[in-house]
């Protein structure tokens, strides 16, 4: 017999190791939800804070006058002639009217890419909208172009301005003109330059060294000679930077490869091309022309610190975009575009609204077939059909094709729908009837599972009072289901939302200027859906996109959450106890 | 077959004939897939009385009540074989619609089960589906005379459109009976409708059922033979899929034939 005594002092014994599995368990249980939450903080706010400059932009807003000549070539105000005018004129003579002094053609090439000729476009359409404004000279408000605008918002460069203090004098307010100041105060930049020069010479020698030890203990001939002429190039391209950084050279040249350095004088700007006379002289083109060419102290050198050649934008459209600031022509707000517009190949232009119509769309064809059809093969599996092989047969299937990889259902869209049917490519129609069949076994399988949580005893009961197997289903059984089938459908609703792969395959990847209209003819029109479109973005080659990307996320991540918030509301709405 | 026929069960219907039957069962075997739950039943069931089914667990009496109003037909694997007649018409055929039989012979179940609708959408259900009322006052004057034949009127009357749900036990179990009422059927089968109730709930049921025997035949499965005796007038014990012995309760319980009831009753086994 087992003391009564023993007994307690064994299971105290084991009591403490108890709990203390038990804490342990709890403790790993907190620090994987914690893991979990701060992944995905890192993931939202690394994406949010990428996105901030797509939300805002810099636009222009310049006088324009509609000249009836112009814009109205036939001078009847007809649509059709009021479509020939010339806006994109309209809009280079009001840019060119902020800066008089630019004649040089190439000059003037750079001032118009502050925006995209696509604007003349929205002017078209305003004028065609209000013909009463012709002849009239109105403001109108267009975007900068993107390089533009991340520069103005400070995503391009670090610029960095300092007053020397010292007397200096212009030689001319417009075209080539030579600074002179009375003490070197130029020969920090030359200084700079310099060692800027021997640092790259340094690096490129070390290369060549590497490619001299690589080309040693390589096997190969050809891959010897290749890493020798490599290294021999490397090393006459160092020459040549330690030639420019030369002390006791009387002048520098400044070049693309350089940090810029700018002039703000008597109301101009001036690009720094030279530096002579011992860090006395600065040679330079007027960017913006000077007021008067005083001789004065108050003038500041102006350093933007990467390189012209490193950034998509010119000095002399940064001095340009700068100006146009100061003088209230450029404002800053909230970017309507990117909710207004559909998608652009110009950033500042492009927006998510025909890839959220797309999605729309595409959702709601998704909805019709996959929701009806899913929910009366799970009812028929469950409540009607008899349990044999053969829906035994069906039920692994349908399980199975939950399984499949997404791009299969692409192909399989693509080689029925397209190619047997005749549907057309890139429209919604197709797109929702492919991401329908891939939604199918969601809703099958978890209407089912709805379905089979209700309890027998409601059916029985249905049964006995002498209501048919439909009226049981109907009126008991799938009041009582819905809200898991509700549940199901739209996670699986909310998965197709998010799928890329099958869309590929049947041409929604397609680049689409206009949105399709909200509407049944708007099913068969060319689409693209939101995680396309931003599959898209991530992939575009301006820099300006960048964000775009990252808000275009956001926006899907938004409509996901609005999904499943509805999903949430109607199950509660619709949860009842039994 | 031949192996059931060996088996047939021994039937006492003497008292039933001073009683005029309102259903008779004739050789009925019923089963599950390759397994047989009932061995060919034969017996009359007297109308406007209640007629209690005993015996150990597992031993076909539910399954017996659910022949009568073709329940088990739900159940995918199960078959019934043999005549099943209620006032002389044969139901166990296929040109009898389950859904019209059903409406005949009303069902109450072990757990209460009532729809999670109000009190009186659960009453309401069954005249509603048959099409029993076209005005929404005959249907109100049907919900009402259910409920008080139920004898739940006086505790429900003004939370009608309260879930069903919301009831105690007992009430739930009384409002599905209301609800079996409701459609006017000739039988009420009982399966076990007392063994989720406390005591206290019992004893009114139990007094329902009394008073319900006036207009109705009552099949009654339970599990305490001590309800049986108080509730029935006509017992049938069951043992293995076989009927034993069937008679007038009295007879049961005092003198039963047969060695098995003796056993059961006495609490030997079971």
């Amino acid at each position: 017999m087992i003391n009564r005594t023993d007994i307690q002092a064994a299971v105290e014994a084991r009591l403490a190791k108890r709990y203390r599995a038990e804490g342990r368990f709890r403790l790993f249980g907190i620090l994987a939800i914690l893991a979990a939450i701060s992944v995905l903080l890192l993931l939202i706010g690394s994406i949010a804070s990428q996105s901030i400059p797509a939300f805002r932009v810099n636009e222009l807003t310049l006088p324009i006058t509609l000249e009836a000549a112009r814009v109205d070539p036939a001078g009847d105000g007809s649509a059709a002639s009021l479509r020939r005018g010339s806006y994109n004129s309209l809009l280079q003579e009001a840019l060119r009217a902020e800066f008089p002094e630019i004649e040089d053609r190439d000059q003037l090439r750079e001032l118009f890419g502050l925006y995209t000729p696509l604007n003349s476009a929205r002017l078209q359409n305003h004028v065609l909208d209000h013909p009463e404004l012709v002849g009239q000279t109105i403001d109108f408000t267009f975007p900068i172009s993107d390089d533009a605008d991340l520069y103005l918002q400070g995503r391009t460069t670090a610029s960095s301005e300092a007053a020397p203090g010292l007397v200096a004098t212009p030689s001319s307010t417009t075209g080539e003109v030579r600074i002179f100041a009375n003490s070197n105060v130029f020969s920090p930049i030359v200084s700079d330059i310099r060692a800027r020069l021997t640092t790259q010479a340094e690096e490129l020698e070390d290369r060549a060294e590497r490619y001299v030890a690589r080309a040693t203990n390589s096997a190969s001939d050809e891959a010897r000679i290749g890493l020798t002429r490599e290294a021999e190039q490397a090393r006459i391209r160092a020459a040549s930077l330690r030639g420019l950084a030369e002390p006791g050279g009387l002048s520098v040249n400044m070049s693309p490869e350089l940090p810029s350095s700018l002039i703000r004088m008597n109301g101009g700007i001036i690009d720094i091309t030279r530096i002579t006379d011992s860090g006395r002289t600065a040679e330079g083109r007027v960017l913006v022309a000077l007021d008067n060419t005083d001789t004065g102290d108050d003038w500041t050198i102006w350093t933007l610190d990467v390189p012209q050649a490193e950034r998509r934008i010119t000095d002399a459209q940064i001095a340009w975009a700068e100006t146009l600031r100061e003088r209230g022509r450029v404002e800053v707000g909230f970017n309507t575009y990117l909710f207004t517009n559909a998608d652009s190949r110009e950033p500042e232009l492009a927006g998510v609204l025909g890839a959220v119509i797309g999605s729309a769309l595409t959702m709601l064809v998704t909805m019709f077939l996959a929701v009806p059809i899913g929910v009366a093969t799970a009812v028929y599996l469950e409540e009607f059909a008899p349990k044999n092989r053969l829906t035994g047969f069906i039920e692994v299937n349908i399980n199975n094709l939950a399984a499949v990889p997404s791009i299969v259902f692409g192909l399989l869209g693509l080689a029925v729908f397209i190619s047997l049917f005749g549907l057309p490519r890139s429209a919604p129609l197709v797109g929702g009837m492919v991401l329908a069949l891939m939604t199918l076994p969601t809703v099958i399988i978890s209407s089912r599972a709805a379905l089979k949580a209700v309890p027998p005893s409601i059916r029985e009961a249905a049964l006995g009072v002498g209501a048919s197997r439909l009226q049981t289903v109907v009126h008991h059984v799938l009041p009582l289901a819905a809200p898991g089938i509700l549940t199901g459908s739209i996670i699986g609703l909310a998965q197709a939302m998010g799928e890329t792969a099958p869309l590929l395959m049947i041409g929604m990847v397609a680049f689409v200027a206009d949105a399709p209209s909200l509407s049944i003819g708007g099913l068969t029109e060319p689409a693209t859906v939101m995680p396309v479109q931003i599959y898209l973005w991530s992939d575009g080659a301006e820099r300006a996109f960048e964000p775009r990307t990252a808000a275009a996320i956001l926006v899907l991540l938004a409509l996901m959450i609005m999904f499943n918030a509805v999903a949430v509301f109607l199950r509660r709405r619709f949860e009842r106890r039994w | 077959m031949a192996d059931s026929g060996n088996r047939a069960s021994t039937v006492y219907h003497d008292a039933a004939k001073t009683l005029k039957g309102k259903i008779t069962l004739d050789g009925v075997n019923v089963f599950y897939g390759p397994d047989q739950a009932i061995y060919n039943v034969s017996m009359v069931i007297p109308d406007r009385s209640v007629t209690a089914f005993i015996g150990p667990s597992g031993c076909g009496k539910s399954t017996i009540l659910r022949t009568i109003n073709r329940m088990n037909e739900t159940i995918d694997i199960a078959r019934t074989k043999g005549s099943i007649r209620i006032d002389g018409e044969e139901i166990n055929s296929k040109a009898v619609d389950p859904v019209i039989l059903r409406a005949r012979v009303g069902m109450v179940f072990q757990k209460p089960n009532p729809f999670p609708k109000s009190i009186y959408d659960n009453v309401a259900y069954g005249p509603r589906i048959h099409g029993l009322a076209s005005a929404k006052r005959d249907l109100d004057g049907i919900v009402e005379t259910s409920l008080k034949k139920a004898g739940l009127w006086d505790e429900v009357a003004d939370r009608l459109d309260q879930p069903g749900t919301g009831l105690s036990g007992g009430q739930q179990q009384r409002l599905v009976i209301a609800r079996a009422i409701a459609v006017s059927p000739e039988v009420i089968l009982m399966d076990e409708p007392c063994s989720a109730l406390d005591p206290i709930a019992t004893a009114k049921i139990e007094e329902l059922i009394d008073e319900l025997r006036e207009n109705y035949c009552i099949v009654i499965v339970t599990h305490s033979m001590a309800q049986a005796a108080r509730v029935s007038q006509m017992t049938a014990f069951f043992h293995m899929g076989d009927l034993v012995e069937y008679g007038p309760t009295e007879d049961i319980f005092t003198n039963p034939h047969e060695p098995r009831t003796q056993d059961y009753i006495t609490g030997r086994f079971g």
